[in-house]
């Protein structure tokens, strides 16, 4: 059992570099450290150059994600002590994005189609705030594990087509209109309907389901867009037989 | 390589020393609940307003997505918000504004609801109505939760919900570094654009901080890197007065090593406190008698108030029966006896931090845990309408003391307390902001170019002092003398200490010099506010001569001072650099201070 182990880390500078480049560490290593802690020893101990994002430390904030051997991962919820085998870590920025500096991704645009698909709850009216709307626990665990979504983006590192064409709204935003979309306080589907249904929305995945088994939050996007091609599909056959029977609303 | 590219030309058209200039109505600093809140609440009060939310995060990273355990609103029918009132008093010990704590019992409930309205998943009973659990210190149920993620489920609601008001503008990922006033009022800041280092001015009528607390002065805690006391920091330069500075809650179920939490719901839930011996100690320390495992009493043994949950570890550990773990001494929190189903339906993110973070399976075996720093009481001295004495700023969430927590938070009470007063702070600066009181931008330009040179010479800085060796003195200087308990001589040597640190953090050297996501300069700016946090407790904790609440001093001043020190401490930064403490009388209205009854001398006492 060695008690280092070395890291390779993408590099990438913009004022300086006009190409990555690798750079290789050697950090210790015990059963508990994990690659954020890893990143945060380089940090501190070698190279104060090195950016990264993190905060929690917790698995719950979506900061810390980065490619580890080429596998979308939360850094601090992954461990040194599975790659002793391996011997070298190689670490680098989520793939599929713009890269910012080092190990920092562009998420903005991931952000901007989560904003897109009115991840609200929509009412035609607004009852007055003095009771809760009854919800039980069955009608909650229609859409529960699609609302544990952390924002982590590893999906959309995970998605070829995203990696293709970053126009396509993605795992996290569609997962998302879903889990509005099946809440039994919700009455906008109707108006989410549009995204789901667009060239960029359900209909260009193709059902790699990678982004499911990359989740660190078994939010299973990949069940939440087959559900969504099935509403697609059944807003469609809704909206066809409207028009038949001429209401134009379709 | 598309994705690189990019980002070179980004940095191409930011440059090194120019500085941008926007305008809003109001800015909001902190996208975390109180942040977010206050947004939505000046948006719904104001449409027509500019609203400009900027954080050094992307709002669903800010640190109330770790809040596991819940959020307080009485809601059950034998409940009453005197209920509620008198254990937020106690468990305060008194030194809470009374108008304040009577303000937020009457106004949680109803902003609990309106999380339900924009969707939030708050855990519900068999028949669709809400649930509720017990939590440490509340004499009744009355803490709503989302399984164990609530604040998680909170942040994301306010931030999804956020997003249908046109008026509420983001700056993701832009870091506050300065404050700007103009003749005595707070007329807008100065931020670094992260992802090019830019410095940006914002000019506004009304600037509301909602930065959070400051635990990361601490070594071992359960908070967020990005927790680092901004926002108090940036008040008390501008000479606020940071209020009650020395009560600093610790946690008394962290994990050891890395301090991250184990929240009091699964005590709520009916887990039980042992030592080495297996013996629930808790009993010994005033909060007996031992109630039956899996059937918690409220304010009894495991539900006993944080403070003294945390004193009783400490008391352990001296007389040698905690546990030895290979991170430390520990106890064990014992959820065994509720059972694999009970714990997955409403502990599952305990039992897989415990897998992940220590190899510990809750369903089968007991979580070592210890206390560890958790939360800051103090905060920016507000009045009960969230608004500072430097007209302009507002100041709510963690990083306020508004005057509800006393000398100790209840757990749960400060997620009610970002919906409670970040909708006030949000009404507060609106109604400011209609007013037009918007200064010129072009008339801060000249203090913001002072200001951002200087945060450039850091960036540039060159001495022989490093970051991280600074910032490990800091904290385990803080450990050492205003932890749990606190003793005279080490107190004295943590208050030169952060003097010491202040001076050489001015021989500071920086490695990286570049703009684009320099987190080296950021951190640097970070630890000077670390610094003036640190500074203003412990100043704090020295001049409160007395023990109360969350700050013990069992050598000197073991008793409860009230004819001397029922009042708020205040420390400001004078004109030089030296810090000032000064006294603030507590505002109350109808419960006398009085003792505080835990364990079986609570029961029919209603906490008074
Ligand atoms: C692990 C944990 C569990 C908890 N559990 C509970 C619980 O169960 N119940 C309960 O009531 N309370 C709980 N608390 C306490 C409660 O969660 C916090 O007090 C509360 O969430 C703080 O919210 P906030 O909006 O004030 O700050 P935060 O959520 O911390 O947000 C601060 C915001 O300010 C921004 N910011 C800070 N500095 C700058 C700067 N210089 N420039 C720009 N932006 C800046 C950050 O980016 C962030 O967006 C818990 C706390 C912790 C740490
Ligand atoms: S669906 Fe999973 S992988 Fe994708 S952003 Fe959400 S938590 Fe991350
Ligand atoms: S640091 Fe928050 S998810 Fe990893």
């Amino acid at each position: 059992m060695s008690d280092t182990i070395e890291l390779a880390v993408t590099r990438y500078r913009p004022e300086q570099d006009t190409q990555p480049w690798e750079q290789r560490y050697t950090v210790p290593c015990s059963d508990d450290m994990s690659v954020l802690d890893a990143l945060n020893y380089i940090k501190d101990a070698l190279d104060p150059s090195l950016s990264h994002r993190w905060s929690c430390r917790m698995a719950i904030c979506g900061s810390c994600g980065v490619m580890v051997n080429g596998e979308p991962k939360l850094s601090c919820k992954t461990f040194l002590r599975d790659y002793r085998e391996a011997g070298v870590l190689e670490v680098r920025a989520l793939d599929n994005l713009p890269v910012e500096r080092d190990l920092v991704a562009d998420i903005s645009g991931v952000v901007e189609h989560i904003e897109a698909v009115k991840p609200w709850l929509i009412r035609h009216s607004e009852p007055p705030v003095d009771t809760a709307h009854s919800q039980t626990p069955a009608q909650m665990a229609r859409y529960h594990a699609f609302s544990q979504c952390i924002n982590c983006a590893l999906c959309y590192a995970a998605c070829p087509q995203f990696g293709r064409n970053p126009a396509f709204l993605g795992p996290a935003a569609l997962t998302l209109a879903q889990r509005y979309n099946l809440d039994s306080r919700d009455e906008g589907s109707s108006e989410r309907m549009p995204w789901l249904n667009a060239e960029e929305g359900v209909w260009s995945c193709t059902f790699v389901g990678y982004c499911s088994e990359v989740c660190p939050k078994d939010v299973d996007p990949a069940s939440a867009i087959n559900r969504g091609k099935v509403a697609s599909d059944i807003n469609y056959g809704v909206n066809l037989f409207r028009l038949l029977r001429g209401k134009g609303d379709a | 390589m598309q994705g690189y590219a990019r980002a070179a030309a980004l940095c191409v058209l930011g440059g090194a020393n120019a500085m941008n200039q926007q305008q809003a109505d109001i800015v909001i600093v902190g996208g975390g609940g109180a942040g977010l809140r206050a947004a939505i609440a000046a948006a719904e009060s104001n449409p027509g307003l500019d609203i400009l939310l900027l954080s050094k995060v992307y709002p669903m990273r800010s640190h109330t997505v770790a809040a596991e355990g819940g959020c307080a609103g009485v809601i059950q029918a034998h409940d009453s918000l005197d209920a509620h009132f008198d254990d937020t008093v106690a468990g305060g010990d008194w030194l809470c504004d009374q108008d304040v704590v009577d303000y937020f019992v009457r106004h949680a409930t109803e902003e609990n609801l309106r999380l339900e309205h924009w969707g939030c998943p708050w855990s519900r009973k068999p028949d669709g109505s809400i649930n509720v659990r017990a939590f440490g210190g509340m004499q009744i149920e009355r803490t709503w939760f989302a399984a164990d993620k609530t604040g998680f489920h909170i942040l994301h609601t306010l931030f999804q919900t956020s997003l249908k008001y046109p008026g509420i503008r983001r700056c993701d990922e832009y870091f506050c570094t300065d404050l700007l006033v103009e003749d005595g009022h707070c007329a807008g800041l100065l931020a670094i654009d992260m992802r090019s280092g830019e410095q940006t001015l914002i000019a506004a009528s009304a600037v509301i901080l909602a930065t959070g607390g400051a635990a990361r002065v601490y070594r071992y805690n359960t908070n967020g890197g990005i927790v680092t006391g901004d926002g108090m920091a940036l008040a008390y330069r501008q000479g606020v007065p940071l209020r009650d500075m020395e009560f600093v809650q610790y946690h008394p179920t962290g994990l050891p090593g890395s301090g991250i939490l184990i929240t009091e719901a699964a005590r709520g839930e009916g887990g039980v406190l042992t030592n080495r011996e297996g013996y629930r100690y808790l009993q010994d320390y005033g909060l007996g008698p031992e109630t039956p495992p899996g059937q918690p009493q409220n304010k009894q043994m495991e539900l006993g108030p944080r403070d003294r949950l945390s004193q009783a570890f400490w008391h352990e550990e001296q007389a040698g029966r905690t546990v030895a773990t290979e991170r430390g001494a520990a106890v064990h929190l014992d959820l065994r006896h509720l059972g694999e189903q009970h714990i997955q339906e409403r502990l599952p993110f305990i039992r897989d931090l415990a897998r992940t973070y220590i190899n510990v399976d809750a369903v089968h075996e007991p979580i070592p845990v210890r206390p560890t720093a958790h939360y800051t009481m103090g905060g920016i001295q507000t009045d009960r309408h969230t608004a500072t004495c430097l007209p302009g700023l507002y100041a709510v969430g963690e990083c306020a003391s508004v005057g509800l927590h006393g000398a100790n938070r209840l757990g749960s009470n400060s997620l009610a307390e970002l919906s409670v007063f970040g909708r006030l702070a949000g009404e507060q600066a609106a109604e400011r902001a209609a007013q037009g009181l918007a200064v010129d931008p072009q008339r801060l330009r000249p203090q913001a170019e002072a200001q951002a040179a200087e945060r450039e010479a850091l960036r540039r800085a060159n001495g022989p002092e490093r970051l991280a060796v600074l910032r490990d003195e800091m904290a385990g200087a803080m450990e050492a003398g205003i932890g749990i308990f606190r003793v005279p001589a080490q107190m004295t040597a943590t208050v030169e200490k952060i003097a010491e640190l202040k001076a050489r953090y001015q021989q500071l050297g920086l490695k990286d010099g570049s703009h684009a996501f320099n987190t080296e300069w950021l951190q640097a700016i970070e630890l000077g506010f670390l610094l003036d946090v640190a500074e203003a407790m412990s100043h704090a904790a020295l001049a409160r001569q007395e023990s109360r609440g969350s700050h013990q001093r069992p050598e000197d001043f073991p008793a409860r001072n009230d004819a001397l020190f029922l009042r708020h401490s205040l420390a400001r930064q004078q004109q030089g650099g030296a810090t000032e403490v000064s006294w603030q009388d507590v505002v109350i209205t109808r419960s006398a201070p009085g003792e505080r009854h835990y364990g079986g001398k609570a029961t029919g006492e209603a906490g008074r």
